[in-house]
């Protein structure tokens, strides 16, 4: 309960300090600091009366403390009163845009939007990226020095620039979506709480967002959708379920009719984007109670369409997959031949897992073992490479 | 994504550590430090170590539920591991670039691996 609402009002508290001191930089480790004092000081003392006005002040403390540290000339400055807690939605985008701003990596924007605009400890945030927290901290310190000589503002941008800058910060937030759902054991506890975080993250965008935003709909609905599937996903020893062999009566359902309503909803009002496609796809997958009801050539359609807006190996994999249960595992293979040699194919890791699949459909199972053996040596997944030679073994 | 820098010594490394000078052995030493320093600065750096000699090493073996450390009957083996580099970076192409930074690799070579993660996509 405490940690929910601390993920809330660090966000906020953030906002306010930096739209009061200015400095992004140094108002954000104060932050951080306020969250470790709440964390130690609440469970013992209790919630304060309020919560906000609490971290406010810490935070503003702490911020004096840290700039005198750095130098002299801070020391006799007297603490400012506390600001008002003035919170305003557009705050949290533009701390969101902040965190996720173009001059910085990736893994950048996900260690500082984890721990800026998600409330996250820097333990917290180390635990969850399986990464020692002075190297999340380092990550981070640069990200801001970055954003500083970049010369980024916490501010919002012209309207133009919002709807560009939103496309990184929907990548980001799936990236960290996609870290904690792709764990299927040993570490899985610490990285859900990326796929909750990145879920908490989207539902916010959204609710900051006019009801145009077709594409930030999209995400939470393929956000939604693929985390209906978690439990089926995987079985208890950590071994993957592919989807056509998933107990359908594990999908959470309430997520389902959520991410199935959403997508509806914007696919009928709203520009069509890829993460809409995508969203629509899982819409489909979810709505098949057994896996032979599956609305193929909707999917197969829907890959075209995907294929057009935004291409990528993964997409025309898919497509292929798609394709062969529509028009059989041969027409596929020889689609499969024709893009291949494509460079952004050529080694692509799922590529002899793919043609695997098709010759497995075909009915050539000694070729299909060779290249489930394939695929199990190009991949970078312990999870998947377990699979797809237990599925070698089966065709022996 | 993880990648493993394994610095192997062999008769080839050994024989590069035998002609250099004293100063240059310090500055190998001190070259390695500040790669550490550097990897942590830039936000990659796992874990990293030396190793000591393989003299010291002990194999291990359980037989019967019974655990047995020996000396090893490896004494021939020309070739161990030396020290390694774990790095957290988005690509093959980044690992290799600070792996170029190891000082091992600029006189004989270092080994990039990519480390098997617990990500499983579905199929």
């Amino acid at each position: 309960m405490q940690e929910d609402l601390l993920r809330a009002l660090v966000p906020q508290v953030l906002a306010v300090v930096v739209r009061r001191y200015g400095d992004f930089d140094t108002c954000e480790d104060a932050v951080q600091e306020a969250l470790l004092a709440a964390i130690t000081q609440w469970p013992a003392e209790g919630v304060p009366d309020n919560p906000r006005g609490w971290l406010i002040t810490v935070a503003s403390r702490r911020r004096i403390e840290l700039l005198r540290s750095d130098t002299a000339r801070w020391r006799r400055e007297a603490l400012p009163p506390d600001p008002a807690p003035d919170v305003r939605g557009d705050d949290e985008l533009a701390l969101l845009l902040l965190c996720c701003h173009p001059c910085l990596t990736a893994v950048s924007q996900v260690a500082l939007t984890l721990r800026a605009a998600g409330g996250l400890t820097t333990a917290e945030v180390a635990r969850a990226l399986l990464i020692p927290q002075a190297t999340v901290g380092q990550r981070i310190s640069r990200a801001k020095q970055r954003i500083r000589a970049s010369g980024a503002r916490f501010a919002m941008p012209t309207a133009d620039e919002l709807r560009a800058r939103l496309t990184g910060v929907r990548q980001t937030l799936y990236l960290i979506f996609n870290e904690g759902h792709t764990a299927s054991s040993g570490a899985r506890l610490h990285r859900a709480e990326l796929t909750t975080e990145a879920l908490r993250l989207t539902r916010q965008l959204r609710s900051l967002r006019p009801a145009d935003d077709g594409e930030t709909a999209g995400l939470l609905a393929l956000m939604l959708l693929t985390d209906a599937r978690r439990s089926a996903r995987t079985r208890e020893d950590g071994a993957l379920v592919p989807l056509a062999e998933q107990d359908r009566t594990l999908w959470d359902a309430a997520a389902i009719t959520e991410g199935v309503e959403i997508i509806t909803a914007a696919l009928r009002t709203c520009r069509l984007g890829p993460l809409q496609i995508q969203a629509a796809i899982a819409a489909i997958h979810s709505e098949a109670a057994r896996p032979e009801l599956t609305d193929w050539p909707q999917i197969q359609i829907l890959y075209a369409m995907l294929h057009a807006l935004s291409p990528s190996p993964m997409v025309t994999l898919n497509g292929i997959v798609a394709g062969a249960m529509v028009d059989g595992p041969v027409a596929a293979l020889g689609e499969l031949a024709r893009v291949a040699d494509d460079p952004a194919l050529a080694g692509h890791h799922r590529v002899p897992a793919v043609r695997a699949h098709l010759l497995e459909m075909a009915g050539d199972l000694p070729a299909a073992r060779e290249q489930y053996r394939t695929a199990a040596r190009h991949t970078l997944s312990l999870p998947e490479r377990q699979y797809l030679q237990s599925r070698a073994a089966r065709l022996t | 994504m993880k990648y493993l820098i394994l610095i192997q010594s062999n008769p080839r490394t050994l024989e590069v550590w035998e002609q250099m000078t004293e100063e240059q052995r310090i500055a190998f030493g001190r070259a390695h430090r500040e790669l550490d320093a550097e990897m942590l600065r830039a936000g990659v750096h796992v874990a990293s170590a030396g190793l000591a000699d393989p003299s010291l090493a002990r194999w291990v073996s359980v037989r019967d539920g019974e655990a047995i450390a020996s000396d090893g009957p490896f004494a021939e083996v020309k070739e161990h591991l030396a020290g390694f580099y774990l790095i957290d970076c988005p690509n093959m192409q980044e690992a290799v670039a600070w792996a170029a930074k190891v000082p091992d690799a600029v006189n004989t070579e270092v080994e990039v691996r990519p480390v098997l993660d617990m990500s499983g996509g579905e199929f």
